[in-house]
């Protein structure tokens, strides 16, 4: 249900209330629609209902939530922040996202103990909090010996979930929420924005309905899943979208079958899904009397370190063909001084630097892993090819799929496996997502040198700000940007960090200074509703 | 916390002027002779170790460079105390330099001595790490990814 102030709208000609079943059926008009610049009357003809609020912030996922959380602790109050959205818990998608790339709540991520989406200061950090709750100096020691003895400490999924379960009772989340699709955010000619919602079938009187406000935040996360084009035309020539899947979907048959059978699996793709997949093959054999042959497809097959002199010293480790690196980006990417350089590139050498720091396929470095990979070399069980795939077929048994695959000494193989997983990712191009594209057709708004959402270093969408408003954006489409982790917890940190600060200085949020986060980090640590 | 250049330099600098001070009034309580003079001795020891330490920091960022990730582990945080005390210990004890005025700290007309140096230093360190690696961040939200930096 919708609530906040209804603002009635009146019919110049005739002085009468215009409201949901005015003039318009309370639905788009394609005057609207072709209109990049919208007026308040342009929405009463229309009979859209109009809900003032100064921030909006849509998406509804991790993002949205600690920008809420940032507003809430500046001493915003509730009912000035209006959350769009289309779930009912901030890690919603992401949960449903880890579980099918085989993170289940008792897995850890790959996050730093201190990207904690819960607490804005990033103390305590789950390790400290791990190693209390279980009475157990195993975590405490980790982060003092990471990444030079140990693995970096990572946390698990559920303790992570349940953290943000409390933090939303405590800024009150729920009170925030506006369910719905958002549909298109458009510029208001008096300043400002329109957000249009459709709320669920039922719960309002008009088709949409609009938000009115000063600042509109996006953090909408990746538009779908992404496939290898070969495996793209595969699933749709054969219409066969149970042997070859996305990581990301839900593929839990492929499992159920392996263990069932013997049978033979292609892994496509190097990065941390790779691993977490590979994992689940493995501890089924390991613990489930799998007998599953892996085939790992690699399309760069690491042998050579990274280095790139031009950007500094060290190497990035490689070993069997994969790359190793603690998180997505170098850890001088998050605070360090991979942040400040990346903060005064422009164009190519922007593109070149986020390359160096994160660019490629990589994978955290963990002493499971590493030992299942060399007992399958040994063992026979995970076998390794590189290649390109030409094309995918069915096979003539009916229950294979075959890739051609050329080799780089020219070589072709065709290679018959039962099952296909394609561990290459999700999409992120702006393009793909309809509120993102109405942005960049109708909004302002462009594109930067990876193709996101081009942004200011303090995430202010560029192109896009309407009189005394200002648009921002975080999360996976303003990849590219000045920052190289915006796609992480820790990166959706410091976006909203970097956007608390500039709504700060435009008055609309208190500081967020020595005492006022003593005092808030107590509330936060006594769990006191704010 | 991975730290700038600047950045080092500035939470050293916090740490052993600000936070140093505030746990050596306390801990000289314990110590032999009037507070005063232990504390003061105490500040010029920390005094040594914060100038000293800019030029260590120096060396500290060089090594740096050479890690792919630009990181700083913790640990490393707390290990490169153990050559900076040495040459500290160096500068202000009363057995070898002793370039510190006063009394306090049971040295006699100028330097420290071994026992209130040792308790001191390393105090100080295992309190000013423990601080900055974790409580610092309640009350400096921005410090963290300003790679150190106050200012």
């Amino acid at each position: 249900m919708v609530d906040g102030s209804e603002t009635i709208t009146f019919n110049p000609q005739s002085g009468q209330p215009v409201q949901g079943g005015g003039a318009g059926g309370g639905d788009l008009t394609d005057q609207m629609i072709a209109t990049d610049w919208w007026t308040d009357q342009m929405l009463a003809d229309a009979g859209i209902p109009i809900y003032d609020v100064p921030f909006v912030t849509v998406g509804g996922g991790i993002g949205s939530f600690v920008m809420a959380d940032y507003l809430r602790i500046a001493g915003v109050p509730l009912e000035n922040i209006k959350v769009l959205t289309n779930i009912d818990r901030p890690y919603q998608t992401y949960q449903f996202l880890c579980k099918n790339s085989q993170i289940p709540s008792k897995e850890r991520l790959r996050s730093d103990s201190a990207a904690t989406p819960d607490n804005i200061w990033g103390f305590p950090g789950y390790a400290i909090r791990e190693g209390w709750n279980d009475k157990s100096l195993r975590p405490w020691i980790n982060v003092f010996t990471e990444p030079v003895i140990d693995d970096f400490y990572t946390p698990r999924a559920g303790d992570v979930f349940s953290s943000m379960d409390r933090e939303a009772a405590r800024i009150r989340w729920q009170g925030m929420l506006a369910k719905g699709q958002v549909r298109m955010v458009r510029r208001r000619q008096e300043g400002g924005y329109f957000t249009i919602l459709t709320p669920p079938t039922g719960t309002t009187r008009t088709k949409r309905i609009a938000y009115r406000s000063h600042f509109v935040h996006l953090s909408v996360g990746y538009p779908g899943l992404r496939y290898l084009r070969d495996l793209q035309a595969y699933r749709e020539t054969y219409e066969d979208y149970r042997t070859v899947v996305n990581a990301y979907e839900p593929h839990e048959h492929v499992y159920e079958d392996l263990k069932r059978r013997p049978g033979v699996v292609m892994i496509r793709g190097a990065g941390i899904v790779a691993s977490r997949i590979l994992q689940r093959l493995v501890d089924d054999r390991d613990y489930h009397g799998a007998q599953t042959t892996i085939m790992h497809l690699f399309r760069t097959y690491r042998t050579q370190p990274k280095v790139d002199k031009k950007w500094g010293g060290g190497k990035q480790e490689v070993r069997h063909g994969w790359a190793y690196q603690g998180f997505n980006v170098t850890k001088a990417s998050w605070g360090g001084q991979h942040r400040f350089k990346l903060l005064e590139l422009e164009g190519q050498e922007r593109k070149d630097f986020i390359d160096y720091i994160g660019g490629g396929a990589h994978t955290p470095r963990r002493k499971d892993w590493r030992e299942q990979i060399d007992r399958g070399l040994q063992q026979g069980f995970y076998r390794q090819h590189v290649g390109t795939v030409d094309k995918v077929v069915p096979g003539a048994d009916g229950e294979s799929v075959v890739s051609t695959v050329k080799g780089q000494d020219g070589s072709v193989t065709d290679i018959a496996v039962r099952y296909i997983i394609d561990c290459t990712g999700l999409v992120g191009s702006p393009r793909d997502h309809r509120v993102l594209a109405d942005l960049l057709d109708h909004g302002g708004a462009g594109e930067n040198v990876i193709g996101r959402l081009d942004c200011e270093p303090n995430f202010e969408i560029r192109g896009t700000r309407s009189g005394a408003g200002k648009m921002y954006a975080g999360g996976a489409s303003t990849a590219g940007s000045y920052y190289g982790g915006v796609d992480s917890f820790l990166g959706l940190q410091y976006t909203a960090q970097q956007i608390y600060l500039d709504l700060q200085k435009q008055g609309f949020c208190s500081r967020i200074g020595p005492g006022r986060s003593f005092s808030q980090w107590l509330k936060w640590a006594r769990n006191k509703t704010i | 916390m991975t730290p700038t250049i600047n950045g080092r330099i500035q939470s050293k600098l916090f740490l052993l002027l600000v936070i140093g001070p505030i746990w050596n009034a306390f801990l000289v309580l314990f110590f032999d002779g009037g507070w005063l003079d232990n504390w003061w001795a105490t500040i010029q020891v920390l005094l040594w170790t914060a100038g000293l330490g800019i030029l260590w920091e120096l060396l500290w960022h060089a090594l740096q460079q050479t890690r792919w990730e630009k990181d700083w582990p913790i640990m490393f945080g707390l290990l490169q105390f153990i050559p900076e005390g040495v040459l500290v210990f160096f500068v202000v004890s009363s057995s070898f330099l002793g370039l510190i005025a006063g009394s306090g700290m049971g040295g006699g007309d100028s330097g420290v001595g071994t026992g209130p140096f040792l308790w001191s230093f390393i105090t100080t360190v295992l309190v000013t790490w423990t601080w900055i690696n974790g409580p610092h961040r309640i009350f400096f939200i921005r410090w963290r990814f300003e790679g150190g930096r106050f200012v």
